[in-house]
Protein backbone atom coordinates (compact mmCIF):
# COMPACT_ATOMS: atom_id res chain seq x y z
CA UNK A 1 0.00 0.00 0.00
CA UNK A 2 0.97 3.33 -0.97
CA UNK A 3 1.08 5.46 2.19
CA UNK A 4 1.05 9.43 1.41
CA UNK A 5 4.43 9.57 2.90
CA UNK A 6 5.57 7.06 0.43
CA UNK A 7 4.23 8.33 -2.87
CA UNK A 8 6.35 11.87 -1.46
CA UNK A 9 9.51 9.96 -1.19
CA UNK A 10 9.31 8.32 -4.75
CA UNK A 11 7.69 11.54 -6.37
CA UNK A 12 11.34 13.26 -4.81
CA UNK A 13 13.60 10.04 -5.31
CA UNK A 14 12.02 9.83 -9.25
CA UNK A 15 12.70 13.83 -9.71
CA UNK A 16 16.35 13.57 -8.56
CA UNK A 17 16.81 10.54 -11.41
CA UNK A 18 15.13 12.78 -13.94
CA UNK A 19 16.04 15.95 -13.76
CA UNK A 20 19.76 15.11 -14.24
CA UNK A 21 18.92 12.60 -17.40
CA UNK A 22 16.68 15.18 -18.69
CA UNK A 23 19.43 17.75 -18.49
CA UNK A 24 21.73 15.77 -19.83
CA UNK A 25 20.09 14.80 -23.09
CA UNK A 26 19.56 18.53 -23.32
CA UNK A 27 23.67 19.31 -23.43
CA UNK A 28 23.29 21.04 -19.48
CA UNK A 29 26.39 19.09 -17.84
CA UNK A 30 26.13 22.31 -14.89
CA UNK A 31 22.63 20.95 -14.03
CA UNK A 32 23.61 17.56 -13.80
CA UNK A 33 26.13 18.49 -11.18
CA UNK A 34 23.72 20.53 -9.57
CA UNK A 35 21.65 17.24 -8.72
CA UNK A 36 24.93 15.70 -8.17
CA UNK A 37 25.64 18.00 -5.01
CA UNK A 38 21.89 17.57 -4.00
CA UNK A 39 22.79 13.63 -3.90
CA UNK A 40 25.45 14.15 -1.79
CA UNK A 41 24.74 16.58 0.74
CA UNK A 42 21.34 14.73 1.14
CA UNK A 43 23.81 11.46 2.14
CA UNK A 44 25.76 13.90 4.31
CA UNK A 45 22.75 15.13 6.54
CA UNK A 46 21.18 11.22 6.07
CA UNK A 47 24.19 10.38 8.39
CA UNK A 48 23.42 13.15 10.33
CA UNK A 49 19.95 12.61 10.59
CA UNK A 50 20.27 9.12 12.29
CA UNK A 51 21.91 10.84 15.05
CA UNK A 52 19.96 14.03 15.26
CA UNK A 53 16.61 12.56 13.94
CA UNK A 54 16.42 8.91 15.43
CA UNK A 55 18.80 9.92 18.27
CA UNK A 56 18.35 13.34 19.02
CA UNK A 57 21.63 13.84 19.35
CA UNK A 58 22.24 17.92 18.49
CA UNK A 59 26.06 16.91 16.66
CA UNK A 60 27.24 20.04 15.70
CA UNK A 61 30.62 18.52 14.53
CA UNK A 62 29.39 16.70 12.15
CA UNK A 63 31.85 18.46 9.71
CA UNK A 64 34.67 16.55 11.19
CA UNK A 65 33.46 13.05 9.31
CA UNK A 66 32.56 14.88 6.35
CA UNK A 67 36.00 16.51 5.73
CA UNK A 68 37.85 13.01 7.11
CA UNK A 69 35.92 11.51 4.20
CA UNK A 70 37.00 14.30 1.59
CA UNK A 71 40.80 14.43 2.95
CA UNK A 72 40.47 10.23 3.14
CA UNK A 73 39.68 10.61 -1.36
CA UNK A 74 42.51 13.76 -1.37
CA UNK A 75 45.05 11.75 0.63
CA UNK A 76 44.53 8.63 -0.96
CA UNK A 77 44.58 9.86 -4.89
CA UNK A 78 47.25 12.26 -4.62
CA UNK A 79 49.61 9.81 -2.99
CA UNK A 80 48.36 7.69 -5.75
CA UNK A 81 49.06 10.06 -8.83
CA UNK A 82 52.37 10.65 -7.50
CA UNK A 83 53.58 7.06 -6.68
CA UNK A 84 54.92 8.19 -3.28
CA UNK A 85 53.84 5.65 -0.94
CA UNK A 86 52.01 6.67 2.85
CA UNK A 87 52.46 5.40 6.04
CA UNK A 88 53.85 1.85 6.53
CA UNK A 89 54.61 1.74 2.41
CA UNK A 90 51.16 1.31 1.62
CA UNK A 91 50.25 2.97 -2.06
CA UNK A 92 47.60 5.39 -2.92
CA UNK A 93 44.57 4.31 -4.50
CA UNK A 94 42.25 5.83 -7.41
CA UNK A 95 39.48 3.51 -6.79
CA UNK A 96 36.58 5.34 -5.17
CA UNK A 97 35.17 1.50 -3.57
CA UNK A 98 39.09 1.17 -1.23
CA UNK A 99 38.38 5.37 -0.92
CA UNK A 100 34.87 5.04 0.91
CA UNK A 101 36.31 1.61 2.91
CA UNK A 102 38.95 3.99 4.14
CA UNK A 103 36.72 6.66 4.81
CA UNK A 104 34.22 4.90 6.83
CA UNK A 105 36.63 3.21 9.13
CA UNK A 106 38.74 6.53 9.76
CA UNK A 107 35.66 8.75 10.41
CA UNK A 108 34.09 5.51 12.38
CA UNK A 109 37.36 5.28 14.41
CA UNK A 110 37.32 9.13 14.97
CA UNK A 111 33.47 9.40 16.06
CA UNK A 112 34.10 6.32 18.42
CA UNK A 113 36.91 8.26 20.15
CA UNK A 114 34.44 11.61 19.92
CA UNK A 115 31.51 9.95 20.57
CA UNK A 116 32.55 7.97 23.92
CA UNK A 117 33.95 11.57 25.47
CA UNK A 118 30.68 14.03 23.78
CA UNK A 119 28.14 11.32 24.65
CA UNK A 120 28.47 11.57 28.39
CA UNK A 121 27.16 14.86 28.46
CA UNK A 122 23.64 16.00 27.00
CA UNK A 123 21.78 19.07 25.69
CA UNK A 124 24.09 22.44 25.36
CA UNK A 125 27.07 20.70 26.32
CA UNK A 126 27.22 18.19 23.89
CA UNK A 127 26.72 20.66 20.77
CA UNK A 128 29.30 22.66 22.52
CA UNK A 129 31.67 19.57 22.85
CA UNK A 130 31.41 17.92 19.65
CA UNK A 131 31.65 21.48 18.08
CA UNK A 132 35.02 21.54 19.90
CA UNK A 133 35.96 18.55 18.33
CA UNK A 134 35.56 19.33 15.10
CA UNK A 135 37.08 23.01 15.78
CA UNK A 136 39.86 20.68 16.81
CA UNK A 137 39.78 18.35 13.59
CA UNK A 138 39.90 21.73 11.47
CA UNK A 139 42.62 23.49 12.84
CA UNK A 140 44.66 20.31 12.73
CA UNK A 141 44.14 20.13 9.10
CA UNK A 142 44.77 23.75 8.24
CA UNK A 143 48.32 23.14 10.32
CA UNK A 144 49.14 19.89 8.24
CA UNK A 145 51.31 21.09 5.45
CA UNK A 146 52.08 17.63 3.99
CA UNK A 147 48.22 17.74 2.56
CA UNK A 148 47.92 21.30 1.29
CA UNK A 149 47.11 22.85 5.08
CA UNK A 150 44.78 26.20 4.65
CA UNK A 151 45.28 25.74 0.92
CA UNK A 152 43.80 22.53 0.52
CA UNK A 153 44.50 19.77 -1.53
CA UNK A 154 43.48 19.11 -5.60
CA UNK A 155 42.26 16.19 -6.92
CA UNK A 156 44.14 16.15 -10.69
CA UNK A 157 41.53 13.68 -11.99
CA UNK A 158 38.20 12.64 -10.38
CA UNK A 159 38.86 9.10 -8.68
CA UNK A 160 37.75 5.79 -10.71
CA UNK A 161 34.75 3.76 -10.06
CA UNK A 162 34.68 0.22 -12.02
CA UNK A 163 32.85 0.33 -15.06
CA UNK A 164 31.51 4.02 -15.23
CA UNK A 165 33.46 7.02 -16.40
CA UNK A 166 33.12 9.16 -13.65
CA UNK A 167 34.74 12.16 -15.45
CA UNK A 168 31.41 11.97 -17.60
CA UNK A 169 28.80 13.97 -15.29
CA UNK A 170 26.56 11.94 -16.00
CA UNK A 171 28.15 8.98 -14.53
CA UNK A 172 29.69 10.08 -11.88
CA UNK A 173 25.84 11.18 -10.86
CA UNK A 174 24.54 7.82 -11.17
CA UNK A 175 27.22 6.83 -8.93
CA UNK A 176 26.01 9.22 -6.03
CA UNK A 177 22.65 8.69 -6.86
CA UNK A 178 23.27 4.69 -6.08
CA UNK A 179 24.94 5.43 -3.20
CA UNK A 180 22.37 7.55 -1.80
CA UNK A 181 19.41 5.37 -2.36
CA UNK A 182 21.91 3.23 -0.75
CA UNK A 183 21.87 4.94 2.15
CA UNK A 184 18.15 5.75 2.64
CA UNK A 185 17.72 2.11 2.12
CA UNK A 186 20.22 1.78 4.98
CA UNK A 187 18.44 3.89 7.19
CA UNK A 188 15.21 2.32 6.37
CA UNK A 189 16.29 -0.72 7.81
CA UNK A 190 17.81 0.96 11.26
CA UNK A 191 15.04 2.67 12.15
CA UNK A 192 12.58 -0.02 11.61
CA UNK A 193 15.16 -2.34 14.02
CA UNK A 194 15.47 -2.93 16.85
CA UNK A 195 18.50 -0.65 17.56
CA UNK A 196 16.93 1.82 15.81
CA UNK A 197 13.80 1.38 18.23
CA UNK A 198 16.03 1.54 21.11
CA UNK A 199 17.59 4.60 19.86
CA UNK A 200 14.52 6.44 18.99
CA UNK A 201 13.32 5.49 22.68
CA UNK A 202 16.29 6.81 23.99
CA UNK A 203 15.62 10.20 22.37
CA UNK A 204 12.04 10.40 23.48
CA UNK A 205 12.77 8.97 27.34
CA UNK A 206 16.14 8.13 28.04
CA UNK A 207 15.24 6.45 31.92
CA UNK A 208 12.33 4.47 30.53
CA UNK A 209 14.92 3.01 28.31
CA UNK A 210 17.63 2.45 31.18
CA UNK A 211 14.47 1.42 33.61
CA UNK A 212 13.61 -1.48 31.03
CA UNK A 213 17.15 -2.28 31.38
CA UNK A 214 18.82 -0.93 27.71
CA UNK A 215 22.11 1.13 27.94
CA UNK A 216 21.18 4.42 26.21
CA UNK A 217 25.19 5.34 25.93
CA UNK A 218 26.09 2.36 24.50
CA UNK A 219 22.82 2.67 21.91
CA UNK A 220 23.67 6.45 21.36
CA UNK A 221 27.70 5.65 20.93
CA UNK A 222 27.05 2.81 18.49
CA UNK A 223 24.53 5.14 16.38
CA UNK A 224 26.59 8.49 16.20
CA UNK A 225 29.55 6.09 14.88
CA UNK A 226 27.26 4.70 11.98
CA UNK A 227 26.13 8.44 11.51
CA UNK A 228 29.18 9.50 10.97
CA UNK A 229 30.44 6.96 8.87
CA UNK A 230 27.70 7.85 6.33
CA UNK A 231 28.39 11.33 6.48
CA UNK A 232 32.18 10.43 5.62
CA UNK A 233 31.28 8.82 2.71
CA UNK A 234 29.25 11.87 1.52
CA UNK A 235 32.27 13.72 2.38
CA UNK A 236 34.21 11.65 0.03
CA UNK A 237 32.02 12.14 -3.08
CA UNK A 238 31.88 15.52 -2.08
CA UNK A 239 35.96 15.78 -2.77
CA UNK A 240 35.28 13.69 -5.71
CA UNK A 241 32.82 16.23 -6.86
CA UNK A 242 34.77 19.24 -6.03
CA UNK A 243 37.96 17.75 -7.48
CA UNK A 244 39.49 19.66 -4.23
CA UNK A 245 39.30 19.00 -0.96
CA UNK A 246 40.17 22.41 1.90
CA UNK A 247 39.28 22.92 6.14
CA UNK A 248 36.69 24.48 4.99
CA UNK A 249 34.72 20.77 4.69
CA UNK A 250 35.85 20.67 8.02
CA UNK A 251 34.43 24.35 9.60
CA UNK A 252 31.79 24.55 11.68
CA UNK A 253 29.54 26.13 8.75
CA UNK A 254 29.63 22.97 7.04
CA UNK A 255 28.18 21.38 10.64
CA UNK A 256 25.69 24.16 10.81
CA UNK A 257 24.85 23.80 6.95
CA UNK A 258 24.08 19.85 7.27
CA UNK A 259 21.57 20.69 10.59
CA UNK A 260 20.17 23.05 8.22
CA UNK A 261 19.62 20.66 5.47
CA UNK A 262 17.81 18.93 8.39
CA UNK A 263 15.51 21.20 9.54
CA UNK A 264 14.58 22.46 6.14
CA UNK A 265 13.52 19.05 5.16
CA UNK A 266 11.66 17.11 8.50
CA UNK A 267 14.19 15.75 11.47
CA UNK A 268 13.98 12.16 11.12
CA UNK A 269 12.20 11.23 8.23
CA UNK A 270 13.65 8.77 5.75
CA UNK A 271 13.52 11.67 2.69
CA UNK A 272 13.94 14.88 4.93
CA UNK A 273 17.60 14.92 4.04
CA UNK A 274 16.87 15.08 0.43
CA UNK A 275 14.06 17.40 0.37
CA UNK A 276 16.51 19.43 2.33
CA UNK A 277 19.23 19.58 0.43
CA UNK A 278 17.17 19.96 -3.30
CA UNK A 279 15.72 22.91 -1.18
CA UNK A 280 19.23 24.06 -0.24
CA UNK A 281 20.94 23.70 -3.60
CA UNK A 282 18.01 25.49 -5.32
CA UNK A 283 18.18 28.56 -2.96
CA UNK A 284 21.03 28.83 -3.09
CA UNK A 285 21.15 28.40 -7.16
CA UNK A 286 18.01 30.65 -7.63
CA UNK A 287 18.72 33.53 -5.13
CA UNK A 288 22.59 33.46 -5.11
CA UNK A 289 22.07 34.39 -8.92
CA UNK A 290 19.97 37.35 -7.85
CA UNK A 291 21.79 38.67 -4.85
CA UNK A 292 25.22 37.79 -2.61
CA UNK A 293 23.48 37.46 0.64
CA UNK A 294 21.23 35.05 -0.35
CA UNK A 295 22.26 33.05 3.14
CA UNK A 296 20.03 36.42 4.48
CA UNK A 297 17.03 34.87 2.80
CA UNK A 298 17.60 31.27 3.68
CA UNK A 299 17.75 32.28 6.90
CA UNK A 300 14.08 33.83 6.63
CA UNK A 301 13.02 30.92 4.86
CA UNK A 302 14.27 29.23 7.77
CA UNK A 303 12.90 30.78 10.69
CA UNK A 304 9.61 30.55 9.08
CA UNK A 305 10.16 26.55 8.98
CA UNK A 306 11.07 26.61 12.36
CA UNK A 307 7.88 28.94 13.87
CA UNK A 308 5.06 27.40 11.51
CA UNK A 309 6.57 24.02 9.77
CA UNK A 310 8.38 22.38 12.34
CA UNK A 311 8.23 19.39 10.36
CA UNK A 312 9.60 20.93 7.43
CA UNK A 313 8.93 20.15 3.98
CA UNK A 314 8.15 16.64 4.32
CA UNK A 315 5.92 17.57 7.51
CA UNK A 316 3.90 19.92 4.74
CA UNK A 317 3.62 17.50 2.02
CA UNK A 318 3.27 14.46 3.99
CA UNK A 319 2.18 15.12 7.27
CA UNK A 320 3.36 14.15 10.74
CA UNK A 321 5.18 11.20 11.01
CA UNK A 322 4.02 7.82 12.31
CA UNK A 323 5.36 5.26 14.25
CA UNK A 324 4.02 1.34 13.81
CA UNK B 1 12.09 -18.05 57.03
CA UNK B 2 12.24 -18.00 53.30
CA UNK B 3 15.27 -15.55 51.95
CA UNK B 4 13.95 -11.98 51.16
CA UNK B 5 13.90 -11.18 47.28
CA UNK B 6 14.56 -7.40 48.17
CA UNK B 7 16.56 -6.74 51.41
CA UNK B 8 17.90 -3.21 52.23
CA UNK B 9 20.11 -2.69 55.61
CA UNK B 10 20.84 0.37 56.81
CA UNK B 11 20.24 2.96 54.18
CA UNK B 12 21.70 5.98 55.19
CA UNK B 13 21.37 9.08 52.65
CA UNK B 14 21.67 12.56 53.15
CA UNK B 15 21.30 15.95 51.69
CA UNK B 16 23.53 18.07 53.67
CA UNK B 17 22.09 18.50 56.67
CA UNK B 18 18.54 16.65 55.63
CA UNK B 19 18.47 13.14 56.30
CA UNK B 20 16.35 12.11 53.55
CA UNK B 21 17.37 8.46 54.21
CA UNK B 22 17.67 7.50 57.95
CA UNK B 23 19.36 3.90 58.25
CA UNK B 24 16.42 2.49 56.64
CA UNK B 25 16.42 -1.22 56.52
CA UNK B 26 13.20 -2.98 55.12
CA UNK B 27 12.51 -6.33 53.44
CA UNK B 28 10.74 -7.84 50.52
CA UNK B 29 10.04 -11.46 50.56
CA UNK B 30 8.19 -13.70 48.10
CA UNK B 31 4.62 -13.37 47.20
CA UNK B 32 3.47 -10.25 49.29
CA UNK B 33 2.90 -6.71 48.54
CA UNK B 34 4.92 -4.65 51.27
CA UNK B 35 3.57 -0.97 51.21
CA UNK B 36 5.51 2.08 51.96
CA UNK B 37 3.83 5.02 53.25
CA UNK B 38 4.27 8.19 54.72
CA UNK B 39 3.52 11.59 54.76
CA UNK B 40 4.76 14.15 52.06
CA UNK B 41 8.88 14.59 52.38
CA UNK B 42 9.09 11.48 54.38
CA UNK B 43 11.92 10.20 51.58
CA UNK B 44 9.50 7.52 49.86
CA UNK B 45 10.66 8.72 46.78
CA UNK B 46 14.66 9.30 47.58
CA UNK B 47 14.30 5.49 48.85
CA UNK B 48 13.23 4.27 45.43
CA UNK B 49 15.82 5.98 43.86
CA UNK B 50 18.19 4.61 45.19
CA UNK B 51 16.90 1.17 45.04
CA UNK B 52 16.73 1.31 41.65
CA UNK B 53 19.78 2.89 41.07
CA UNK B 54 19.24 6.08 39.96
CA UNK B 55 20.48 8.07 43.27
CA UNK B 56 24.10 6.50 45.38
CA UNK B 57 23.11 5.94 49.10
CA UNK B 58 25.90 7.18 51.25
CA UNK B 59 26.13 3.95 53.13
CA UNK B 60 24.06 0.77 53.51
CA UNK B 61 23.75 -2.38 51.56
CA UNK B 62 20.98 -3.24 49.25
CA UNK B 63 20.67 -7.00 48.05
CA UNK B 64 18.13 -8.58 45.54
CA UNK B 65 18.14 -11.90 44.07
CA UNK B 66 20.66 -13.07 46.36
CA UNK B 67 23.10 -10.03 45.41
CA UNK B 68 24.75 -7.13 46.40
CA UNK B 69 23.38 -4.63 43.73
CA UNK B 70 24.63 -1.31 45.10
CA UNK B 71 27.52 -1.30 42.38
CA UNK B 72 25.17 -1.42 39.24
CA UNK B 73 23.87 1.21 37.25
CA UNK B 74 20.02 1.53 36.58
CA UNK B 75 20.04 -0.31 33.48
CA UNK B 76 21.77 -3.02 34.94
CA UNK B 77 19.27 -3.73 38.23
CA UNK B 78 16.33 -3.82 35.59
CA UNK B 79 18.43 -6.61 34.29
CA UNK B 80 18.96 -8.54 37.20
CA UNK B 81 15.06 -8.50 37.35
CA UNK B 82 14.01 -4.84 38.84
CA UNK B 83 10.63 -3.55 37.59
CA UNK B 84 9.54 -0.29 38.26
CA UNK B 85 6.83 1.88 37.52
CA UNK B 86 7.00 5.90 37.80
CA UNK B 87 5.18 8.31 40.27
CA UNK B 88 4.53 10.29 37.01
CA UNK B 89 4.25 8.28 34.16
CA UNK B 90 7.21 7.17 32.04
CA UNK B 91 6.87 6.43 28.27
CA UNK B 92 8.22 6.88 25.20
CA UNK B 93 5.53 9.29 24.33
CA UNK B 94 5.47 9.09 20.30
CA UNK B 95 5.74 4.85 20.00
CA UNK B 96 2.38 3.16 20.33
CA UNK B 97 1.43 1.25 23.36
CA UNK B 98 2.37 -1.55 21.65
CA UNK B 99 6.14 -0.57 20.80
CA UNK B 100 6.48 0.13 24.26
CA UNK B 101 6.13 -3.19 25.67
CA UNK B 102 7.97 -4.61 22.54
CA UNK B 103 10.89 -2.23 23.94
CA UNK B 104 10.60 -4.01 26.98
CA UNK B 105 10.07 -7.22 25.67
CA UNK B 106 13.07 -6.69 23.62
CA UNK B 107 15.32 -5.92 26.35
CA UNK B 108 14.19 -8.76 28.28
CA UNK B 109 15.83 -11.21 25.32
CA UNK B 110 18.91 -9.54 25.74
CA UNK B 111 19.56 -7.93 21.72
CA UNK B 112 18.91 -4.54 21.30
CA UNK B 113 21.84 -4.64 18.61
CA UNK B 114 19.84 -5.96 15.76
CA UNK B 115 20.24 -3.76 12.37
CA UNK B 116 18.44 -5.11 9.83
CA UNK B 117 15.34 -6.87 11.15
CA UNK B 118 12.31 -5.04 11.33
CA UNK B 119 10.93 -5.35 14.63
CA UNK B 120 6.62 -5.15 13.45
CA UNK B 121 7.13 -8.01 11.23
CA UNK B 122 9.02 -9.68 14.43
CA UNK B 123 6.55 -12.24 15.95
CA UNK B 124 8.88 -13.24 19.35
CA UNK B 125 8.73 -9.04 20.35
CA UNK B 126 4.96 -8.66 18.38
CA UNK B 127 3.20 -11.41 20.22
CA UNK B 128 4.71 -11.65 23.33
CA UNK B 129 3.91 -7.64 23.82
CA UNK B 130 0.43 -7.93 22.32
CA UNK B 131 -0.27 -10.90 25.06
CA UNK B 132 0.45 -8.97 27.71
CA UNK B 133 -1.60 -5.93 26.41
CA UNK B 134 -4.24 -8.32 26.64
CA UNK B 135 -3.96 -9.34 30.42
CA UNK B 136 -3.77 -5.41 31.47
CA UNK B 137 -7.02 -4.61 29.45
CA UNK B 138 -5.20 -2.52 26.49
CA UNK B 139 -5.28 -4.95 23.21
CA UNK B 140 -7.56 -2.29 21.66
CA UNK B 141 -5.60 0.73 22.88
CA UNK B 142 -2.16 -1.23 21.01
CA UNK B 143 -1.64 0.97 17.97
CA UNK B 144 -2.33 4.28 20.03
CA UNK B 145 0.78 6.38 20.93
CA UNK B 146 1.44 6.04 24.62
CA UNK B 147 0.85 10.14 24.51
CA UNK B 148 -2.49 9.80 23.45
CA UNK B 149 -3.24 7.01 26.27
CA UNK B 150 -5.59 8.29 29.31
CA UNK B 151 -3.95 8.59 32.32
CA UNK B 152 -5.36 5.98 33.75
CA UNK B 153 -4.25 3.45 30.52
CA UNK B 154 -0.51 5.06 30.61
CA UNK B 155 -0.54 3.61 34.03
CA UNK B 156 -1.85 0.54 33.19
CA UNK B 157 0.94 0.71 30.45
CA UNK B 158 3.66 1.12 32.59
CA UNK B 159 2.72 -2.17 34.57
CA UNK B 160 2.29 -3.82 31.24
CA UNK B 161 5.88 -3.01 30.71
CA UNK B 162 7.33 -4.41 33.90
CA UNK B 163 5.26 -7.37 33.29
CA UNK B 164 6.96 -8.20 30.05
CA UNK B 165 10.74 -7.34 31.62
CA UNK B 166 9.62 -10.97 33.55
CA UNK B 167 10.02 -8.91 37.21
CA UNK B 168 11.35 -10.78 40.05
CA UNK B 169 10.07 -7.99 41.94
CA UNK B 170 7.81 -4.79 41.49
CA UNK B 171 8.84 -1.41 42.87
CA UNK B 172 5.04 0.53 41.86
CA UNK B 173 5.61 4.28 42.70
CA UNK B 174 2.29 5.53 43.48
CA UNK B 175 0.30 3.71 40.90
CA UNK B 176 -3.33 4.78 41.77
CA UNK B 177 -2.27 8.65 41.88
CA UNK B 178 -4.81 10.33 39.44
CA UNK B 179 -6.73 7.60 39.26
CA UNK B 180 -10.21 7.63 39.75
CA UNK B 181 -12.10 5.53 41.92
CA UNK B 182 -13.29 3.22 39.42
CA UNK B 183 -9.93 2.71 37.86
CA UNK B 184 -8.54 2.24 41.40
CA UNK B 185 -10.54 -0.13 42.01
CA UNK B 186 -9.55 -2.15 38.67
CA UNK B 187 -5.86 -1.76 39.03
CA UNK B 188 -6.17 -3.54 43.26
CA UNK B 189 -7.89 -6.33 41.56
CA UNK B 190 -4.98 -6.60 39.18
CA UNK B 191 -2.60 -5.73 41.67
CA UNK B 192 -4.03 -8.15 43.86
CA UNK B 193 -3.39 -10.99 41.45
CA UNK B 194 0.18 -9.63 40.20
CA UNK B 195 2.03 -10.48 43.92
CA UNK B 196 1.47 -14.35 43.03
CA UNK B 197 3.84 -13.38 40.21
CA UNK B 198 6.12 -11.57 42.02
CA UNK B 199 6.35 -9.51 45.20
CA UNK B 200 5.22 -5.92 45.02
CA UNK B 201 6.97 -3.18 47.09
CA UNK B 202 3.74 -1.05 46.60
CA UNK B 203 4.55 3.38 47.27
CA UNK B 204 1.28 4.65 47.85
CA UNK B 205 -0.92 7.46 49.36
CA UNK B 206 -4.47 5.99 48.87
CA UNK B 207 -4.93 4.05 51.97
CA UNK B 208 -8.17 2.45 51.03
CA UNK B 209 -6.18 0.50 48.52
CA UNK B 210 -3.13 0.12 51.16
CA UNK B 211 -5.13 -1.50 53.52
CA UNK B 212 -6.91 -3.54 51.01
CA UNK B 213 -3.78 -5.19 49.32
CA UNK B 214 -0.62 -4.86 51.71
CA UNK B 215 0.55 -8.01 53.66
CA UNK B 216 2.74 -5.94 55.71
CA UNK B 217 3.04 -2.19 55.86
CA UNK B 218 6.38 0.03 56.67
CA UNK B 219 5.71 3.63 57.66
CA UNK B 220 8.35 6.02 56.66
CA UNK B 221 8.40 9.59 58.55
CA UNK B 222 11.43 12.27 58.14
CA UNK B 223 13.00 9.36 56.56
CA UNK B 224 13.28 6.98 59.25
CA UNK B 225 11.23 3.81 59.50
CA UNK B 226 8.84 4.29 62.28
CA UNK B 227 7.18 0.91 62.45
CA UNK B 228 6.43 -2.22 60.44
CA UNK B 229 4.01 -4.67 60.65
CA UNK B 230 0.57 -6.08 59.30
CA UNK B 231 -2.32 -3.99 58.60
CA UNK B 232 -3.87 -4.72 62.03
CA UNK B 233 -0.72 -3.78 63.85
CA UNK B 234 -0.01 -0.38 61.64
CA UNK B 235 -3.57 0.32 62.63
CA UNK B 236 -3.72 0.19 66.30
CA UNK B 237 0.10 1.65 66.64
CA UNK B 238 -0.17 4.66 68.57
CA UNK B 239 2.77 6.32 66.95
CA UNK B 240 1.67 5.68 63.61
CA UNK B 241 -1.90 6.79 64.30
CA UNK B 242 -0.12 10.69 65.70
CA UNK B 243 2.88 10.78 62.88
CA UNK B 244 0.32 9.87 59.97
CA UNK B 245 -2.90 8.00 60.45
CA UNK B 246 -4.75 10.56 61.78
CA UNK B 247 -8.09 9.79 61.78
CA UNK B 248 -8.05 7.99 58.57
CA UNK B 249 -7.73 4.40 61.10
Amino acid sequence: MLTRENTVNLVLALLLLVAPLAANAFGQPFYVTLATRIAILALAALGLNLALGLGGLVSFGHAAFFGIGGYAAGILSSHALSYEPMIFGLPGTVQMPVIWIVAVIASGLVALAIGAISLRTSGVYFIMITLAFAQMVYYFAISWPAYGGEDGLSIMVRNQFPGANTMKPLSFFLVCYLVLLAGIGLFALIRASRFGAALQAARQNETRVATVGIHPYRIRLTGFVISAMITALAGALYADLNRFVSPSMLSWHMSGELIVLIILGGTGRLFGPLAGAALYVAFEFALGGLTERWQFFLGLILLGVVLFARGGLLGLLAGKAKHG
Amino acid sequence: MVEPVLQIDNLIKAFGVLKATDSVSIDLRPGEIHALIGPNGAGKSTLIHQICGTVRPDSGTIRFAGEDIGALNTAQRAQKGLGRTFQVSSLAPEFSALRNVMLAVQAKQGSSFGFFRPVMRDRSLVDPAMAILERVGLADRARLPAAELSHGERRQLEIAMALALQSKAFLLDEPMAGMGPEGSKKLTGFLDALRREAPILLVEHDMDAVFALADRISVLVYGKVIATGTVDEIRRNPTVRTAYLGDHA
